[in-house]
């Protein structure tokens, strides 16, 4: 068995054509990840063009309406390009340019990744090439035109059902048309080793920062942290510092889009099995014969139907919980915010707060969730206009 | 000497592949049978998948088609039992890793499932062996391991950026050695460029095993000057392609096009 396994999860199933470009990658990363230049850098440009630290901002009305638990969001949102794509991307656009790659590509599904990647490979003078499903490009024509705005060339992926799962598929294609030059800056903590684990790294930061402002704010750590999860980045990038204190629930709200009970869901914890897809061992959503699932969410960036393995094996090993909220309550929860605290969230992380209404209400007055707000919703108002059937013009 | 070897021991051979199901199992059948009369060695029969992440739009289509038409995989079963009864020709199922690791995972009767009971089906029902293009040399053992215990060959693959990992691969490899002319995916090709005698030799060095060429290959002229780097040549796209062109009416023109490519397998030497 290869390495990079979280329990059973992990692996590396992908065609022998790019074997020794994610070997070479792996070299490159055991080679960078503890460089105090590479920090450096890497730090630098966190802090000085992603606009990092993240605020961790008290939701005081929230807090007053819910009645229960105090809430903090994480606002991920904040950083250049709206959400936590940008510490990934800052990190293995720079690991790329190191290894002596001139050209990155990536795919989408809400947009936000892709614009994170032509945004630093503007930054850093590549060549970036964005695959993103044809359903998506019309669900986020804004985020389209932001990528191309920035040099970037977007291919509109029509195979399959075209949403992120052949954005992925057709990315991995590409890469085996053209490997020596080129670095796949995969998203999300998944795919094959050694990206789960260098994706998770990257957005580690999110609960580095997070512990260390709870701690300054109420002197204790949270009772529980929430984010949305669809392959899991910004999920675990919350979740990580804190696997080791078992106080800290954690808790990752996947998309149940019409409800879990329906086909038309992207819940994998809830109605997914084990198999093998996109390099990796993990949950899937599959039929009985193994074919993957044609997922639906409101949500492009969670309409995915699998999760990162080391999501898989936390929930194998119950150190983590996972919730399904369906479209109607990130709508909800998307207007709630927007209303109480004056903040936009992408509908992404509207499903983790919507969790945070849910469970806040019935915990006590002194104990304490954090909501990391991956993200910020501008890119969502034109389809929540049309889900509550009012159509507006971009 | 096992079936595969038996492919490679009449000169250069020729190894059509067929997406099973596209556009129905009744051709895909008649196909097998008009391919063994056209010169064909071994067959590749492609059960199909969702997401086939090696395949060019060609036989991506097809496997959706496929999949659109009802075919499951205890269907392509049921097929080769029924070729099975009529002819003996070497074949090994092509698919996707999550094919065989999930089939009938998710059954409600109970019964038996998974990779173990993919592999014992498919031994029990004449096939030689298994092909995952998305199961490189690093996770084979959990496919390996049952296929050996069947009696299934699991075929490795070798790709243009494989250099030095070439010779752990061809050492361990059982049946043939499927080797990858060109970067990228299925598909056919105008030039293939890559060092595809250079690929071979590496493999024959580490290890006495049939090694036979595929993507890319579309015209009786590349057949012969790959099968000459090697010892055999494998087409794909090409044939999916007339499948997908001619629908119900493919058998005559799928044979006539594998006739031609046999031939130029055999000016190969």
């Amino acid at each position: 068995m290869s390495t990079g396994r979280f329990g059973q999860h992990g692996g590396q199933y992908i065609p022998e054509t790019l074997m020794n470009a994610v070997l070479e990658l792996e070299a490159a990363y055991n080679q960078y990840k503890d460089d105090p230049d590479f920090q450096r850098e890497l730090t630098q440009l966190l802090n000085d063009y992603a606009g990092r630290p993240s605020r961790l901002y008290f939701a005081k009305r929230m807090t007053e309406d819910l009645g229960g638990a105090k809430i903090y969001l994480k606002r991920e949102d904040l950083n250049h390009t709206g959400a936590h794509k940008i510490n990934n991307v800052l990190g293995q656009v720079l690991l790329a340019k190191k290894m002596g790659k001139t050209r990155v590509i990536a795919e989408t599904g809400a947009g936000q990744h892709g614009v994170a990647t032509a945004t630093v490979a503007a930054l850093m003078g590549m060549e970036c090439e964005v695959f993103m499903g044809v359903e998506d490009t019309k669900r986020q024509a804004l985020n389209v035109y932001r990528m191309r705005l920035l040099g970037a060339k977007v291919h509109a992926v029509s195979s399959g059902t075209g949403t992120l799962k052949d954005a992925v598929s057709e990315t991995m294609r590409e890469w085996t048309n053209r490997v020596e030059d080129t670095h796949y800056v995969l998203g999300s903590c998944m795919g094959p080793h050694p990206f789960p684990t260098i994706v998770r790294d990257f957005q580690s930061v999110i609960s580095k920062e997070i512990k260390q402002q709870v701690m300054e704010k109420e002197g204790r750590l949270p009772d529980a942290v929430l984010a949305c999860v669809g392959g899991g980045s910004n999920a675990i990038g919350a979740f990580y510092h804190f696997i080791g204190d078992e106080s800290v629930r954690l808790i990752g709200c996947e998309a149940a889009g019409r409800g879990v009970n329906t086909a038309e869901t992207a819940a994998t914890i809830a109605t997914g099995r084990l198999g093998i897809f996109h390099g990796m061992k993990s949950y899937f959503c599959q039929d009985e014969y193994g074919q993957i699932a044609p997922v639906y969410s409101i949500s492009a960036g969670l309409d995915y139907p699998g999760i990162g393995p080391e999501h898989a094996d936390l929930y194998d090993r119950g150190r983590a919980e996972y919730v399904a909220i369906t479209d109607d309550e990130a709508v909800d929860a998307f207007e709630y915010l927007s209303r109480m605290e004056g903040v936009i969230p992408a509908i992404e992380s509207a499903h983790a707060v919507a969790y945070a209404r849910k469970i806040a209400p019935a915990m006590g007055k002194d104990q304490v969730i954090v909501v990391n707000l991956s993200g910020r919703g501008d890119k969502d108002c034109a389809a929540i206009a049309r889900y509550r059937g009012e159509d507006i013009h971009e | 000497m096992s079936n595969i070897q038996k492919a490679f021991a009449k000169g250069k051979a020729f190894i059509p592949f067929i997406t099973c199901g596209d556009p129905s199992l009744e051709i895909t059948e008649q196909i097998v049978y008009a391919a063994e009369e056209a010169g064909a060695d071994l067959i590749e029969l492609g059960i199909p998948f969702s997401d086939p992440t090696a395949e060019g739009p060609v036989i991506q289509e097809a496997n959706l088609r496929a999949l659109k038409g009802g075919v499951t995989t205890d269907k392509i079963f049921d097929m080769v039992r029924r070729i099975r009864k009529r002819t003996s020709i070497p074949m090994v199922f092509m698919t996707y890793a999550n094919v065989v690791f999930s089939y009938r995972v998710g059954n409600k009767d109970g019964q038996p499932c998974g990779t173990e009971q993919f592999i014992k089906t498919a031994a029990e029902i004449g096939m030689d062996g298994l092909i995952l293009p998305d199961v490189p040399f690093e996770e084979k053992g959990e496919f390996d391991a049952v296929c050996k215990r069947y009696g299934l060959d699991f075929i490795s693959l070798i790709a243009p950026t494989s250099h030095e990992r070439i010779a752990q691969i061809a050492r361990d490899a059982s049946g043939f050695v499927y080797c990858v002319s060109s970067m990228g995916v299925t598909g056919v090709r105008k030039e293939i460029t890559s060092d595809v005698g250079g690929m071979v030799k590496l493999v024959k060095q580490a290890k006495d095993i049939p090694c036979a060429v595929g993507f890319g290959i579309s015209t009786p002229e590349q057949a012969k000057n790959m099968a000459a780097l090697s010892d055999g040549a494998i087409v794909g796209s090409a044939i999916v392609r007339i499948c997908g062109q001619y629908g119900a009416d493919c058998v005559p023109h799928v044979k006539e096009y594998i006739r031609s490519m046999k031939e130029g397998c055999r000016q190969a030497g």
